[in-house]
């Protein structure tokens, strides 16, 4: 079956086998950002966003894609905030393997657009679906905290 | 002292040398790569624990159209080997072959199917037919080591270490140093206790993957996600029966490893598959075969039995191991060794007795994890000392600092017990481990009062001591190759490992500094067995001290060569000449920068300044560990909740404080599942019951609590530039230390780990039944 998609912000048409996965499917088509870890919907490496909602593209079916907007790490390559994480998060120290950090950052990226709770426990409930197995999640929250920081100084200036 | 301010490169933050590509989510780990015409291979396991496979249909699962190649035990020679990824000639047995004949447990290989897609091959594996003949099992440690009727290696082992043919016993260490039983009988008190430690899985995030194929030139290429490509290379043309000239072994970004990955998990496969159908194959692991048939750390049972005089002197000390290899015997006989060696030299008793039992039985298969028998070693003995303080009347710490090992002192068990062999006197010549007890106390707040933050809560402080090595001492080498470029910039090529511990910043580190050019100048080239040097691999803490000496080593006679053509350029000595600043300067003020020096020597004096090194020591020195936890206990729940957590660490020079932070804070995020929740659950006949990371919960950001790192440094005189290991010595500290802080909080002791709220719960009850 063939469905369609816009995937960062680009139509795509793509012929998938019955039963399988987005994640599969976003491989296939050069979404190397997404990994798959688990395959069960428990590690968080293969997050993404379904209509700009974080989902684990593992226990998504290919088909649910059908007419909607997935976006991918590679698809905010060039957002301002998607940058100011990913250069936090390397400043931090944050990227050890780097196998969990896309996932990550798609999940933090997703906290900020949608949240105005910038508070310690949000930002680790906001990263609690994404396991990393090489560090003890410190400086990922270090490097959310500072763009949380940054946030809210800006805000804080403008008001 | 190292001096962070003299120096340009180590002792900084510099951008970690990949991080940018990582966090851009570029195509750089194994499976982020395809060849036309891969094939995708899968595993048919055996649903038995052990059982005679005595013949395979594989008839109707060919007949199925994408199906390209099944093979099973007789389509592939059996050379024994071990899967350890080991220097030649490796300490562990050579009891396993590419496909068994006999599955010795449940997720042993049975046959393995290569189709044009993963669902082709996973429909064909339902097809294949398998005759078992089954036989008795043995799961239990203590069965197997009694019982000779049922053999799970009916061979014997042709190295010798393990008891195939014989007995279960996959390895045996028993060394003394003076006479326990006679000192033991002098003490004022004897303590003895039996500590319980599980079977855990590394739970890497990116799976065992790997991809084969054959080149044009009739090469088998292996590119895998691996920790040790030249020992693979060494071990593939053995059992392939090739040449090492006919196999490259390319290790791209790997995705975590943790000692998972210092072994032969698919490698095999995929290239016998590569080479019957001339196709490129790719095998990943299912997170459910990653628990099932990659590698745990071993559980053991360890009795420690201590003697001590009235004023806490430590007289004798025995720590007697009993362990389970599983199936098959990867790193048996060293991970067990090390439970001792790395451990008890901590407190240098004058009799000292460590006693190994490790048994082959029908359960998954044990291996290399992180501390590599160390955690389990610690956790006893630092659970222990509790034990034995509180048997004296004497406060835990105190009898820490009077027995605990100091500088100058000589490692008692090193010369006795080495990699599977004698090993090297070890002397300490640098210890940060009292400044660190003073630091980690003082984060902690110990001796403090604490008070629960509700009244029903029970508040507790716990601390362990850890020491571990830095790469195995007259065993571990490493090699690397500096190349000048025309714009001053350096290639270094290094067969060290980077599996993401930031081994390739490191070594950038280090080059950057003797060159004096910036860490970004550095260009590093890790791990690609046709293009780098050797080198062991990422394995026993070695990569930053014994990799770390030899680019050092390449990158000062690359300076000194440098130094030769600006000498007779500049007519002066050229030991007077100075690389700093990505420029050099003569004594008369003479100065070129690195770009130019590079276009003199690569254009005028027409050589290519270049050099390799290779490095090996004698030594290994230990960097230790001050780690504490504060936690507060429910009784009425047994939930335990970590408050605060420090670790104070002496890694020697600090080459980069944030990605040793990383090491420690990684480690101890290990550590906390370790003792609180990790557990791999076997039932009777070994079948793994929660192969999944929602019935194994690794942490997650939720459950780490606040972490304080503290980075004590010294300088240590083997080391690169005072460097020693980090990776390893602070995933041995957590647990004893968080389980002595329940037991502080509660009365209660837990034998066995994870003290799950359950197993806290129950043995409060016990002790106070209501
Ligand atoms: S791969 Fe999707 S959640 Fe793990
Ligand atoms: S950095 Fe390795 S899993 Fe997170």
């Amino acid at each position: 079956m063939k469905i369609e998609m816009e995937l960062n912000g680009r139509p795509v048409a793509h012929e998938i086998a019955p039963g399988g996965n987005l994640l599969s499917v976003l491989r296939e088509i050069g979404q190397f950002s997404v990994k798959l870890g688990c395959e069960t919907g428990d590690c968080g490496s293969c997050t993404v966003l379904l209509d700009g909602e974080p989902v684990n593209s593992c226990v998504v079916a290919a088909a649910r894609a059908h007419g909607h907007q997935i976006t991918t790490l590679e698809g905010l390559l060039g957002d301002p905030l998607m940058k100011e994480l990913q250069h936090e998060m390397v400043v931090k120290g944050a990227v050890q393997c780097g196998y969990c950090s896309p996932g990550m950052l798609i999940s933090l990226y997703a906290h900020f657009k949608a949240s105005g709770d910038l508070s310690e426990h949000a930002l680790r409930e906001a990263l609690t679906g994404n396991l990393c197995r090489c560090t003890g999640y410190v400086k990922q929250l270090e490097a959310a905290q500072t763009v949380a920081d940054n946030r809210q100084n800006e805000s804080g200036g403008a008001s | 002292m190292s001096d962070r301010k003299t120096r340009s490169a180590v002792g900084h933050n510099v951008d970690k040398v990949d991080a940018f590509k990582l966090a851009r989510g570029e195509a750089v780990y194994t499976d982020d790569f395809t060849r036309t015409g891969m094939l995708t291979a899968k595993v048919l396991r055996s649903p038995h624990a052990h059982a005679r496979i005595v013949k395979v249909d594989v008839s109707a699962a060919m007949a199925l159209e994408g199906v390209i190649d099944v093979i099973w035990h007789t389509d592939v020679k059996a050379i024994a080997h071990t899967r350890a990824g080991q220097s030649y000639p490796e300490p562990s047995p050579y009891d396993t072959v590419i496909m068994p004949h006999k599955a010795r447990f449940i997720g042993d290989r049975v046959a393995v199917v290569a189709a044009e897609t993963t669902a082709i091959a996973e429909r064909a594996l339902k097809l294949i037919e398998v005759e078992y003949e089954v036989l008795p099992e043995i799961c239990d440690m203590d069965e197997a080591l009694t019982r000779t009727d049922v053999l799970v290696h009916e061979e014997a082992d042709p190295l010798g270490i393990g008891g195939g043919g014989k007995s279960n016993m996959a390895a045996h260490i028993d060394k003394q140093i003076g006479d326990v039983d006679a000192a033991l009988k002098t003490c004022d008190l004897v303590v003895e206790r039996v500590y319980h430690l599980p079977r855990v899985q590394a739970s890497h995030i990116e799976p065992h993957i790997s991809i084969a194929w054959v080149d044009e030139d009739k090469r088998l290429i292996v590119r895998t996600s691996t920790q040790v490509p030249f020992h693979l290379r060494r071990i593939l043309a053995r059992i392939l029966e090739m040449t090492e000239s006919q196999i490259r072994v390319i290790k791209p970004r790997v995705g975590g490893g943790f000692g998972d990955k210092q072994e032969l998990v698919v490698e095999d496969l995929v290239s016998v598959l590569a080479l019957r159908t001339g196709r490129p194959v790719r095998l990943e692991f299912t997170r459910e075969e990653e628990f099932i048939a990659a590698r745990y750390r071993h559980p053991q049972r360890i009795t420690m039995t201590t003697g001590v005089m009235k004023d806490g002197t430590m007289v004798a000390n025995r720590m007697h191991v009993m362990a389970d290899t599983g199936a098959y015997g990867s790193h048996a006989l060293t991970v067990q060794g090390n439970t001792g060696q790395k451990v008890m030299p901590m407190y240098p008793a004058p009799n000292i007795h460590f006693l190994v039992d490790c048994v082959y039985t029908n359960n998954p298969i044990s291996g290399a994890f992180r501390g590599y028998g160390a955690p389990q070693g610690c956790f006893a003995l630092e659970c222990h000392m509790d034990e034995v303080a509180a048997e004296l009347g004497m406060d835990r710490l105190e009898l820490r600092l009077k027995n605990h090992i100091k500088l100058g002192d000589t490692d008692p068990l090193s010369a006795k017990l080495g990699e599977g062999k004698e090993g090297l006197e070890r002397v300490i010549r640098s210890t940060g481990l009292d400044e660190a007890i003073v630091k980690g106390c003082e984060a902690i707040g110990w001796g403090q009062e604490k008070k629960p933050s509700a009244p029903h809560l029970k508040r507790g402080v716990g601390m362990a001591l850890a020491m571990q090595g830095s790469g195995i001492a007259g065993v571990d080498w490493g090699a690397a190759t500096v190349k000048l470029n025309d714009d001053g910039s350096v290639n270094l090529a290094v067969g060290a490992t980077d599996i993401g511990q930031g081994s390739d910043t490191v070594l950038a580190q280090f080059c950057a500094e003797e060159l004096g050019i910036p860490t970004e100048k550095v260009l590093v080239l890790s791990s690609d067995t046709d293009l780098t040097p050797f080198d062991v691999g990422a394995y026993a803490s070695s990569t930053t001290y014994v990799s770390g000496g030899a680019v050092v080593k390449a990158a000062v006679k690359v300076r000194e060569q440098l130094a030769e053509v600006l000498g007779s350029h500049w007519e002066c000595d050229p030991g007077d000449i100075v690389f700093a600043d990505s420029k050099s300067t003569g004594p008369d003020g003479q100065t070129m920068t690195m770009a130019e020096v590079a276009l003199f020597a690569l254009y005028e004096a027409k050589i290519q300044p270049m050099a390799t090194a290779s490095h090996m020591s004698n030594e290994s020195p230990p960097p230790f560990a001050a780690q504490f936890a504060d936690v507060e206990v429910d009784p009425e729940t047994g939930q335990v909740q970590v408050l605060k957590f420090v670790s104070a660490v002496d890694c020697g020079t600090v080459v980069h404080p944030r990605m040793a932070e990383g090491q420690i804070e990684g480690a101890v995020a290990q550590g906390l599942g370790y003792a609180l929740f990790e557990e791999v659950l076997l039932d009777r006949s070994g079948k793994v019951l929660n192969p999944n990371f929602l019935d194994y919960k690794i942490a997650s950001a939720l459950d780490v609590p606040p972490l304080v790192t503290i980075l004590v440094e010294t300088d240590e005189p083997s080391g690169p530039h005072g460097a020693k290991a980090a990776g390893e010595v602070p995933s041995d500290g957590p647990a004893p230390a968080i389980v002595n802080a329940i037991c502080d909080a509660v009365g209660v002791r837990n034998y066995r780990i994870p003290a799950t709220p359950e197993r806290v719960w129950r043995g409060i009850k016990e002790e106070s039944p209501e």
